[in-house]
């Protein structure tokens, strides 16, 4: 015998549901005076520097269908490639109940270390198990030699991590959880 | 600094057919591993300004009025792999009503609502790690999935550690609801022993009495590790 590993499991997932936004969006849902303003609306102040941008999207299920109940966090640092502080780079976007479309309203993020700007996503709703983890890169930007899009056995897919410039400062960004143009989603 | 590679096997899959939303919504290819960068690593702090003096009580945040229901206390720690407590962790719940209704136009169940209940309360953990809510207890409800299916009696919990990479949305169950074995959510999670992590054992020791029970639920995340080696390993 020998000594356990005292290690502790990490608590099991379960799906957000599709009351997620009475949690996390409240105001959103029309439950006021609980908290004066929903979480992280915006990722930054108006002042803070770098080039503002706007991406627009939508995450789209097997069928074709876009979600009209989905929560998309971003978390991502400021044009100087630096985080913080608070929960400054941080945004939580639920998906219009008419349209299924989100809008992020930012700083375009800075380059961390060898990495291409990014900014990274998780995404919950019902139906989704575990929350899904994937970035978003930008049209534009030198990809080359980023540490993960370079190690990619398919590189075909680098597309779907890949926001797509519509005009100045504006960009478009689908997520596709299944199925033709299956947007990478990474387990680190 | 890195996130302990996440085991999948203690969380359901993506695909569950058993759980009927989750066939379209789950992605058919496999995940892409990789390292993780400072990115993954960091991420939003929270402080106390944050909350309101009533935001983890949802017996009376909403109208400040009671809500209806068998008043419970719901508190625990939040911890990592490596079994250290987690400070600063943000923690926000929602729940069905006593009834077993949610305070949304698309839930159109027959139990009413509250008019004095939201459903919804947030803490930050404290140094060690620990949380507490008062809430009312959340009744079970049907759902549309398969003929007959019911939601045991749960609360939603989403969780904030350090690091992006560390974000988890769980429910928490309540210890001896005959349902937990039936309920097709639940049963995504293919290991009994996982499925026990997420039951709250009533807790008659923190129970006030004259006032309202008391169940423990004890979370954890993802752990991080930082090693004194780690730094000059890269140069070896
Ligand atoms: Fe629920």
């Amino acid at each position: 015998m020998v000594q356990p590993l005292d290690y502790l499991p990490e608590t099991p997932s379960q799906t957000a549901g599709p009351y997620v936004h009475i949690g996390c969006t409240p105001n959103f849902v029309g439950i006021h005076g609980i908290y004066a303003e929903d979480l992280a609306l915006k990722p930054f102040p108006a002042e803070a520097p770098g080039e503002r941008i706007t991406v627009t999207g939508s995450v789209i299920d097997g069928t074709g269908t876009v979600l009209r109940d989905v929560l998309v966090e971003t978390w991502q640092p400021g044009a100087d490639g630096r985080f913080g502080p608070g929960a400054q780079g941080f945004c939580r976007m639920p998906s219009s109940l008419e349209t299924g479309e989100w809008v992020l309203e930012t700083v375009k993020p800075g380059a961390v270390g060898p990495n291409a700007p990014y900014i990274a996503l998780w995404i919950v709703a019902r139906g989704i198990n575990i929350g899904l983890q994937t970035r978003m890169y930008f049209e534009g930007d030198d990809l080359s030699s980023d540490p993960l899009l370079t190690r990619l056995e398919h590189q075909n897919r680098i597309p779907t991590l890949v926001a797509k410039k519509t005009g100045d400062g504006t960009y478009r960004f689908d997520i596709r959880l299944q199925g033709e143009g299956e947007t990478i989603f990474l387990d680190m | 600094m890195t996130l302990l590679p996440r085991k999948r096997d203690g969380h359901p899959p993506a695909h569950t057919p058993g759980y009927k939303s989750s066939v379209a919504r789950s992605p058919s290819r496999a995940l892409i591993s990789g390292p993780a960068s400072p990115t993954e690593l960091s991420g939003p702090t929270f402080g106390h300004e944050l909350l309101g003096k009533l935001d983890n009580n949802l017996v009376v945040n909403f109208t400040g009025q009671p809500a209806i229901g068998e008043r419970i206390i719901v508190h625990g720690r939040v911890l990592d792999e490596m079994g250290r407590p987690v400070p600063g962790a943000l923690v926000e719940v929602w729940q069905a009503n006593a009834g077993g209704r949610y305070r949304h136009k698309k839930d159109g169940y027959l139990a009413p609502l509250d008019p004095n209940f939201g459903g919804c309360g947030r803490t930050i953990t404290a140094d060690d790690g620990s949380y507490e809510f008062l809430t009312v207890r959340p009744g079970a409800y049907p759902w549309p999935n398969g003929p007959n299916d019911w939601r045991p009696m749960h609360i939603h919990f989403s969780l904030f550690g350090p690091s992006f990479g560390q974000r988890l949305i769980t429910q928490m169950y309540f210890e001896g609801d005959p349902l937990i074995p039936r309920c097709p959510i639940i049963r995504t999670i293919a290991d009994p022993s996982a499925i026990e992590r997420l039951v709250a054992p009533l807790d008659m020791n923190r129970a006030m009495p004259m006032d309202c029970l008391a169940y423990k639920f004890d979370i954890v995340l993802r752990g991080r590790r930082q090693t004194m080696f780690e730094n000059q390993m890269e140069g070896m």
